[in-house]
């Protein structure tokens, strides 16, 4: 029975993850009124650079840095296009997800052909991963899990009680009440998006490098929508978004789970239970939700 | 004279594309005046102050402040040198709390942010100007009149010493306006200086040192109060030529009851009751004026009596027939017409051209489609008819909507109502935003309709467009009627302390 | 008048520009890697219009690309953005192909529409979910659809692996049943593969037309999507039309699924889609939604996949490659603000220079 718990908890925590940290700076990009559907494109991009890096350098922290740096550029890019021309952020979102399923293939055969590469090393905490049950579902992890976790409520403190923070939370609401108390709201939304960008792709990494440690081609898999979703779910609070992380980790846990069952030859339906569980989270979400009123609408300083 | 001088603003020009907002324009204000600026909708008031705000990117000219020449491209700039405005539609979030409004952006912010400081501060200022806001509650729960004095307090504690206030009183109860004034004058004995943005001639006689007139962008004259005879004078100076203030009007012949509406209750979109047992009767051939100030339960009133919102309790009878629970489409059949309190929220489709607009309301019927497919030849050619009627100036009807002049836009809505020779007009805030021509136009077409015979419901804020035109003026506060005045007790103080919720009983 | 025909003007120059863009960008790219572009390039022409054969590949292509297309358009002149073109597609696929291959003794024209109105029937109720989940629940339809995408990828997965919808030929790939030869459709031109269905997809334009521009419930919709609250206003049922419009919309992609089954593959295979979902999203964006803009970038489109296909085969580029290219034409054509902006950038630059040359 400890075992099974541990396992499933484990299960949890690694698909809550990439999650959780993609939907954390998503908390920040969308507080500024900024919907970036092209996370999934940018973690996907994440996965493929994490290897990339790894396999040319032989470890894993400079492939996730690689991812990271990717990551922000993109974000760059992202913000570039729908902050200072103003294009539609659905568009160009849908853009980058096209892009980067070519890009990544297209590197992939090139470059990698699924070779396999040096995952992130895990670290046992001294003592603490000791203790039973416990020690192994929380302390013993790679890196980008700790401080997943571990920003949480960093950001959460960030958001509420600091003056950027506040910055954030006004430019989703009011941007033109934020100019005219000389915020520059351009500024805040660049920066959100490439901090947003950034954490994705660190996401994007663990996708590839947390467990398996190799690329395969389109394995982000809709995570960068889940991901959105869960910031929806969390209502763009860190500590709930991790809340929710947690509970679509549970879902994909649960699937795993199953799939030692006698339903394992119906497997597709049981990899459909995450799409599903995603879909019924939002509607039973999306009613009250704490949603920016201009998120969406790129602003114009006149 | 010059040392008194706090601003000056030379040879400003600013154009937006082609058109040109401001051209060539000079502004003096003193120290510890009030200054009103005085014109017409879209004569320029606005952007002028938008470009001492640093609103605007790029305009043209010089800006002296305190004597010395500064450069203002930002709030920024405006703030640091103790300009504060307060704008027409308010910049505040309405998500946040109280304090977090005022301490947002401020340059003295530290990174984490001490909010109980900023609150004893914000309390005291509060409690010198007789203020006093909660600084925690989030600002969507303030009323618009405390939404106007957080925005004041909010310019000075950043230390503002010219205040810029935008058609202030636009939103506000007479005796709300009252305090407001007096808060003016109390800013100015204490060394402020105040820039007061207004079209209402009165209150500029009443509370302004100097007032400078602006008409098409460009100065028409500066004055000293106390050299003005008569607000006819000041109102040649804003429209150029000598305007007759009150509109004739033939005594109404009634007809038969056209709406009645008995005990209507209803919710605001946030699920609070909106209308308490509103009753009224409207007959053929008069003007019913709703008075109020904006969000005093108006918009759900005409909302309920057009289908657009559910209704909690009562009844409504429109031509005899029950309309209650109906739908907008169904409502609309039973000839009426609406003319919608914002044209591009709701009267208009702005990326859509003038002849698809046309058929907005009556794209199902007879002429206009025929089982299902639209005649957009003859929908063209009549479209046509009413642009020459009603004296829309557009090029062709495939012109887009959103490239006509307001009221030019407004001026179609209103032809595509009239045009379907309505037996109930409901008519929101028909001569908003517009210019002095539009606005006479629009309201003679009205009149012309009660003449005809035709029952006009009229909502405005405008209280001496309600007072010319209606032949009974309903009032209402929070929801609830106050009363009915007939035209001829209809005056300022009559109205003034019933949309202020005192009633004489 | 002069204003209409510089719109007109700038109504072609710009896509005709980010597709240059997209096309120079994505040599660029290409040559970072280490590729030989213009051989690339070259054998991506040749493959796109080379021959007969060619010109047929890139209108089969181009088939269900109009249809996917259509599908984004519909819901979006409704204000609805429908991502789950892809999914619609695959369920009517599957829909289609259980019709086309397991309902037998059926005469050929009737068993053809039978199998199309299935397809489409198909695509519908996977877009009615997202319609119902929208007006019930508020649910933003960018998310579920994209979900419901990939839940309609593992339905594929299940019907060409299970029984009774597999393939029951032994030893046959993992696929569904071949359908009837009554329904497959027939060649449209010699020595090439191109199948009445590209007829098909004419007919969806014009229908796209007709009912968008002609019909008031068309009408209805495009108030709705420009401006809802006008459409309350004038007692328009936003919530019917938006339901219809991604009904609509859904079942034109489903179309396009059982369309490339029945004129092609003859059967249903995992990755049969092709990617044809997001495609029609730029196929759309490409050519602004209108009629012509659609059938005119979904050709080029199709030359896009059907070039791609031999620019891998003969300069060893993936044909994943042209996805990169069109991402970069979505981002383009979307950004006008750009080229506007190199545009007002130019002249400015020279007047700064002249001033300095003053002072």
């Amino acid at each position: 029975m400890a075992d099974l718990i541990t396992n499933f908890l484990t299960a949890d925590i690694r698909t809550a993850t990439p999650l959780l940290l993609a939907a954390l700076g998503l908390v920040f990009s969308e507080r500024a009124g900024i919907v970036n559907i092209g996370t999934e494109g940018i973690m996907l991009t994440g996965a493929l650079m994490g290897c990339l890096g790894s396999y040319l350098t032989g470890s894993a922290m400079l492939g996730a840095l690689l991812a990271v740096l990717s990551g922000g550029i993109m974000g760059l890019i992202f913000a570039y296009f729908t902050v200072t021309l103003r294009s539609n952020q659905i568009v160009v979102g849908t853009a980058f997800n096209i892009f980067a399923t070519g890009f990544t293939v297209t590197v992939n055969r090139l470059a990698l052909n699924g070779a396999k590469v040096k995952g992130f090393p895990v670290y046992q905490i001294p003592v603490l991963s000791k203790i039973p049950v416990i020690g192994k579902v929380f302390f013993r992890w790679s890196l980008p899990v700790y401080f997943a976790f571990l920003i949480v409520p960093v950001c959460w403190f960030v958001l509420q009680k600091t003056n950027i923070g506040l910055k954030i939370r006004a430019v989703g609401e009011h941007p033109k009440a934020c100019d005219t108390v000389g915020i520059n709201v351009f500024a805040i939304r660049y920066g959100t998006i490439i901090f947003s960008g950034l954490l994705a792709g660190l996401a994007g990494s663990f996708v590839s490098m947390g467990q398996l440690s190799a690329f395969t081609e389109g394995m982000v898999a809709g995570k960068g929508f889940m991901a959105l979703a869960v910031c929806v779910f969390g209502n763009y609070y860190p500590t709930t978004v991790m809340g929710a992380a947690l509970l679509f980790g549970a879902a994909d846990a649960l699937k795993y789970r199953l799939l030692t069952t006698s339903l394992a030859g119906q497997y597709q339906f049981l990899n459909m239970l995450p799409y599903a569980i995603t879909i019924i989270a939002l509607c039973a979400f999306a009613k009250k939700s704490n949603k920016p009123v201009c998120s969406g609408v790129p602003y114009r300083k006149e | 004279m010059a040392e008194d001088l706090i601003l000056e603003m030379r040879h400003i020009t600013k154009r937006f594309g082609s058109v040109v907002a401001n051209e060539d324009v000079n502004l003096k204000i003193e120290k510890g005046e009030v200054h009103a600026l005085l014109g017409e909708n879209g004569a320029g008031k606005s952007t002028l102050m938008n470009c001492l705000y640093g609103m605007y990117d790029s305009y043209e000219g010089e800006i002296f402040y305190n004597g010395k020449k500064v450069s203002i491209h930002d709030p920024k700039d405006a703030i640091a040198l103790g300009i504060g405005m307060v704008h027409q539609h308010f910049m505040l979030i309405p998500a946040l709390t109280v304090i977090e409004n005022v301490i947002l952006g401020l340059k003295e912010n530290k990174a984490v942010l001490d909010l109980q400081a900023a609150a004893k501060k914000f309390t005291e200022l509060g409690k010198k100007y007789s203020m006093e806001i909660d600084p925690w509650v989030k600002v969507e729960q303030l009323s618009v009149g405390q939404q106007q004095r957080l925005e004041i307090l909010k310019a000075l504690y950043r230390g503002c010493q010219l205040l810029i206030l935008d058609e202030p009183t636009a939103v506000l109860t007479p005796s709300e306006v009252d305090s407001l004034f007096e808060m003016m004058k109390k800013l100015t004995s204490e060394g402020h200086t105040v820039i007061f943005i207004s079209h209402k001639l009165n209150e500029i006689m009443k509370i302004c040192d100097h007032c400078t007139v602006l008409r098409r962008g460009k100065i028409a004259a500066t004055v000293a109060i106390k050299d003005v005879k008569s607000r006819e004078e000041l109102a040649t100076l804003m429209v150029g030529k000598e305007v007759k203030l009150t509109t004739e009007m033939k005594p109404p012949k009634l007809l038969e009851e056209r709406l009645v509406v008995e005990k209507l209750c209803c919710n605001n979109d946030r699920g609070v009751q909106a209308l308490y047992d509103v009753n009224f009767r409207l007959r053929g051939g008069e003007i019913l004026g709703i008075c109020g100030v904006d969000g005093n339960g108006q918009s759900e009133l005409i909302q309920c009596i057009t289908g657009l919102r559910e209704t909690t309790g009562g009844k409504i009878s429109i031509n005899g027939k029950e309309t209650t629970g109906l739908g907008a489409r169904d409502i609309l059949k039973l000839n009426v017409s609406h003319i919608p309190e914002d044209r591009h929220k709701f009267g208009m489709v702005g990326p859509m051209n003038i002849e698809e607009n046309m058929t907005l309301i009556s794209y199902k019927e007879n002429l206009y489609s025929k089982k299902g497919f639209l005649n957009w030849k003859w929908i063209g050619k009549h479209s046509q008819e009413i642009c020459d009627t009603y004296q829309v100036k557009t090029p062709d009807v495939k012109e887009l909507a959103q490239n006509l002049s307001g009221g030019n836009q407004q001026k179609f809505v209103v032809g595509r109502e009239l045009e379907r020779i309505p037996q109930l007009l409901i008519a929101v805030h028909p001569s908003r935003g517009l210019d002095i021509g539009a606005t006479k136009y629009i309201q003679s077409q009205i009149v012309a309709q009660r003449d005809a015979g035709t029952a006009v419901l009229m909502v405005s804020t405008e209280l001496d467009e309600l007072i010319e035109l209606s032949d009974r003026i309903l009032v209402m506060f929070a929801g609830k009627v106050m009363g009915i005045v007939d035209r001829k007790d209809a005056s300022r103080e009559t109205l003034g302390p019933l949309m202020a919720g005192i009633s004489e009983s | 008048m002069q204003n209409k025909g510089r719109k007109q003007l700038e109504g072609i120059l710009f896509p005709v520009l980010s597709i240059i863009v997209a096309l120079v960008l994505g040599a660029v790219i290409m040559a970072v890697m280490g590729y030989n572009v213009s051989n690339a390039y070259l054998s991506l022409l040749k493959g796109a219009f080379g021959n007969k054969n060619s010109v047929g590949e890139t209108l089969i292509q181009a088939t269900p690309l109009i249809f996917t297309a259509l599908s984004y358009a519909i819901a979006l002149r409704c204000g609805l953005v429908n991502l789950g073109a892809e999914g619609q597609l695959y369920i009517g696929g599957i829909c289609g192909a259980i019709v086309g291959a397991h309902l037998t003794g059926i005469p050929g024209p009737i068993h053809i529409i039978l199998v199309l109105a299935s397809g489409f029937l198909g695509g519908a109720l996977w877009g009615l979910i997202v319609g119902i989940l929208k007006v019930k629940f508020n649910a933003s339809e960018l998310i579920t659809t994209i979900m419901l995408n990939y839940i309609a990828l593992e339905l594929v997965s299940y019907c060409v692996t299970n029984a009774p919808f597999k393939d029951m030929t032994p030893g046959a790939a993992p696929r569904m049943a071949a359908v009837a030869d009554s329904v497959k459709l027939p060649i449209i031109m010699s020595q090439s593969r191109l199948h009445l269905g590209f007829l098909f997809a004419l007919i969806g334009i014009v229908f796209y037309y007709i009912f968008m521009w002609r019909t008031t419930k068309g009408y209805e919709m495009r108030v709705i999507g420009q401006n809802p609250n006008a459409g309350r206003y004038s007692g328009m049922n936003i919530k019917t039309n938006g339901i219809l419009s991604i009904f609509i919309a859904g079942g034109f992609a489903g179309l396009g699924g059982i369309i490339n089954i029945i004129g092609v593959n003859y059967y249903l295979a995992e990755g049969f889609g092709g990617n044809y979902g997001f495609s029609g999203i730029a196929v759309a964006l490409l050519g602004s939604c209108t009629p012509i803009g659609i059938l005119i970038s979904s050709i080029l489109f199709g030359a896009l996949n059907a070039g791609g296909i031999k620019m891998q085969l003969l300069a060893g580029v993936p044909s994943a490659a042209i996805y990169m290219i069109q991402g970069m034409i979505i981002i383009f054509a979307v950004s006008k603000e750009l080229f506007l902006w190199f545009r007002k950038c130019a002249p400015k630059s020279k007047e700064k220079k002249e001033v300095k040359a003053d002072g």
